[in-house]
């Protein structure tokens, strides 16, 4: 399933709507008209439709009219108006969810959108990567492991978190320095046993293993994918 | 990266409602200083750092260039395991700039991150791991000798003891700081202990003894105690070092290890040594700093008196201990004379520089004096090229005071400084009357 379609009314979408999209990694779809968003509908349905009301906003209200009608369960919308259409909000509450000033910052946009996504449960935001009992908050940096929250450096967390992104897999040292540290970092491979170190002492003992030791190769996070 | 770490910081700081954030840095002597400031001014440390008044600071600034800069190294930044959960602290190191930006010569982490980083120019890491021995003591009280806690002494299991527990809980402290401890134990003399710390990169492990000592006297301070690094406080006693085991990394191979060799050591180890034992005499200010280092300089004790090396003999200057399984990673020199009471980025600092001063140099490796160099005459020794280590903390400002080497490590600010206010010390115990002289002479004479 498509997780996070968005459809896009206003043929075509400005330059600056198109590029902010993209660059918050939306997967979208541009739309013309109400028959449109019907026939290009994804299986999973749109997950929320913009609204670019242009300067002739009568069909993209009447866009959004039909949006709204549809059963069972209609997207999110978020309106972008012109500050001269401000007024036109007014006594059309039930049409939209959200609005932004057009021209709008890609920030804000940016923000409402993953707001208006996140608010109807649609968004997979915030990033949560889960292993066992460790749990790891990609937009907060923050960890925890059998819901204890773990006081991590920077480097700790960025480890943990290529490990724990990679379950199974054995890296070497040098593997983790170059990916997790980059190159110019004067601390050497050893800088890798140095954190895992750490890290398993911060785990606490019960929870050591799940950073393993592969003799005379390197480290492997959790249980191996032949189980052993 | 920088950006990502900052972000990390700023993040962290709000999720956990730090209330506080402790800016760390050392002075010249090498003890911790510390300001606090509220999380709505952490962004602002970070991108443009703090000013304070560096004349505040021991061998700091003179007056008339008073200000610097603190700037925040958001690698270390962590929250404080201990004081109140529901307003949680943290520290973070600070590398003290001019006001123009440039580094400041009288900040010792600043030195220390300049020799890291000419040592990795030329491809290498210098791991360091010292064994940290130190005291607890009934709380001091002014004109009394220091009162030990218990009578056991080397290994002993001493059941339901304090200072057993004291060691517990600071290990358990420093674990949770990412200072990740390899023994411990009770050491020979009553009340003292000794913590032997994991290997990392010199800098780190810089921060890691600031840190370290920090702990040890809070948790004993909190049982209403008192922990004590200072060198030598009970005179019949064993007194506190900081032997440090050092080696060099290139990348994962360690360039200590030879396995063709008698000794197992690679020839660019041996100039290491080579350049320890040859600057020795000029870098021990350094690494034993106070008037009462020399006091556990001494035959008798198991600390170096003589400059020398040997593979298991721990009268030496240098040991090379055997490594566990023939581990080429686990290949090491150890250097026996530092005391816990130096500065950690300073002795780490002339550690280094007169290490790969041998190495560029070539210095020859002298002879391995395996024997047990205390019951040895010193015409002997002196037949055999065997030097003391300065005798006292005059004679090793002396050795220090002619060395180019540690002039050049140092750099003049600190060097000048360090002279001075050592040379200051000296003069006021010199002219203090002791009870020793008391007792001995007053009757007597």
């Amino acid at each position: 399933m498509d997780a996070e379609t968005l459809a896009v009314f206003g043929d075509p979408p400005t330059p600056e709507l198109a590029r902010t999209l993209d660059l918050g990694g939306y997967r979208w779809k541009s739309v013309a008209s109400a028959d449109e968003a019907a026939e290009f509908e994804p299986t999973g349905g749109w997950s929320g439709v913009i609204v670019d009301c242009g300067p002739d906003t009568s069909g993209a209200w009447a866009f959004a009219r039909t949006i709204r009608k549809r059963e069972p369960g209609t997207p999110p919308l978020l309106a972008l108006v012109s500050g001269a259409q401000l007024s036109e909000l007014e006594l059309r509450d039930e049409l939209f969810d959200d609005f932004c000033l057009a021209p709008f910052h890609p920030a804000e946009l940016e923000a409402r959108v993953r707001h208006l996504l996140w608010r109807v449960g649609g968004g997979t935001r915030p990033e949560i990567l889960e292993y066992r009992e460790l749990s790891l908050n990609l937009e907060t940096y923050q960890a925890s492991i059998a819901s204890r929250p773990l006081d991590l450096t920077y480097m700790e967390y960025e480890l943990l978190k290529f490990l724990a992104q990679n379950p199974g897999k054995v890296f070497t040292r040098e593997m983790l320095l170059n990916r997790v540290w980059g190159y110019e970092y004067y601390g050497g491979a050893r800088t890798v046993d140095v954190h895992v170190r750490r890290l398993r002492a911060k785990l606490g003992e019960e929870h050591a293993g799940l950073i393993q030791t592969v003799r005379s190769v390197g480290y492997r996070f959790g249980q191996s994918r032949w189980g052993t | 990266m920088l950006e990502q770490q900052r972000e990390y910081v700023l993040r962290s700081v709000e999720e956990r409602g730090v209330r506080l954030i402790r800016l760390w840095f050392t002075d010249v002597l090498g003890s911790l200083k510390s300001f606090a400031i509220s999380p709505a001014e952490l962004e602002n440390a970070l991108d443009d750092g703090m000013t304070f008044d560096g004349s505040s600071i021991d061998g700091f600034s003179r007056i008339q260039e008073a200000d610097v800069l603190a700037i925040p190294d958001p690698d270390t930044f962590e929250l404080l395991p201990w004081g109140d959960t529901k307003a949680p602290e943290a520290r973070v190191f600070c590398d003290i700039h001019n006001l123009d930006g440039t580094p400041f010569g009288g900040d010792p982490r600043q030195v220390l991150r300049r020799h890291v980083r000419a040592c990795h120019e030329r491809g290498l890491t210098f791991y360091v791991a010292p064994d940290i021995e130190f005291f607890y003591f009934a709380p001091p009280q002014a004109g009394r000798r220091p009162e030990p806690l218990d009578e056991a002494s080397f290994f002993d299991l001493t059941t339901n003891d304090i200072t057993g527990s004291l060691r517990k809980q600071t290990i358990r402290t420093l674990e949770a700081m990412g200072i990740p401890v390899e023994y411990s134990f009770h050491e020979d003399a009553p009340s003292q202990q000794e913590i032997d710390l994991r290997h990392t990169d010199a800098l780190t492990m810089a921060d890691s003894v600031m840190t370290f000592r920090l702990i040890v006297k809070e948790i004993a301070a909190s049982q209403g105690l008192h922990a004590t690094f200072m060198p030598k406080p009970l005179e019949a006693q064993q007194g506190s070092g900081m032997h440090t085991h050092l080696s060099l990394f290139e990348g994962d191979r360690n360039a200590f290890f030879d396995a063709d060799d008698e000794y197992q050591l690679s020839a660019l180890a041996k100039s290491f040594m080579a350049g320890l034992l040859r600057h020795a005499a000029e870098i021990t200010a350094v690494t034993n700093q106070t008037v009462n280092s020399y006091k556990r300089l001494v035959p008798g004790f198991e600390a170096p008196v003589h400059v020398s090396w040997a593979r298991n003999n721990r009268s030496g200057l240098i040991r090379v201990p055997i490594a566990k399984r023939g581990n080429p990673n686990a290949t090491r020199i150890e250097y026996r004379s530092p005391d816990p009471a130096c500065n950690p980025y300073l002795a780490f600092s002339v550690m280094l520089a007169a290490g790969m001063r041998g190495m560029a140099e070539g210095y020859e490796l002298p002879v391995e004096a395996d024997a047990n160099l205390f019951e040895i005459d010193d015409e002997v020794l002196a037949k055999l090229g065997i030097a003391h280590l300065p005798q006292s903390l005059s004679d090793a400002l002396r050795a220090m005071e002619g060395s180019e080497l540690v002039h050049d490590a140092l750099g003049e600010h600190i060097f000048e400084w360090f002279l001075i206010n050592k040379r200051t010390e000296w003069r006021e115990y010199k002219t203090h009357v002791s009870m020793f002289e008391i007792d001995r002479y007053l009757r007597a004479l």
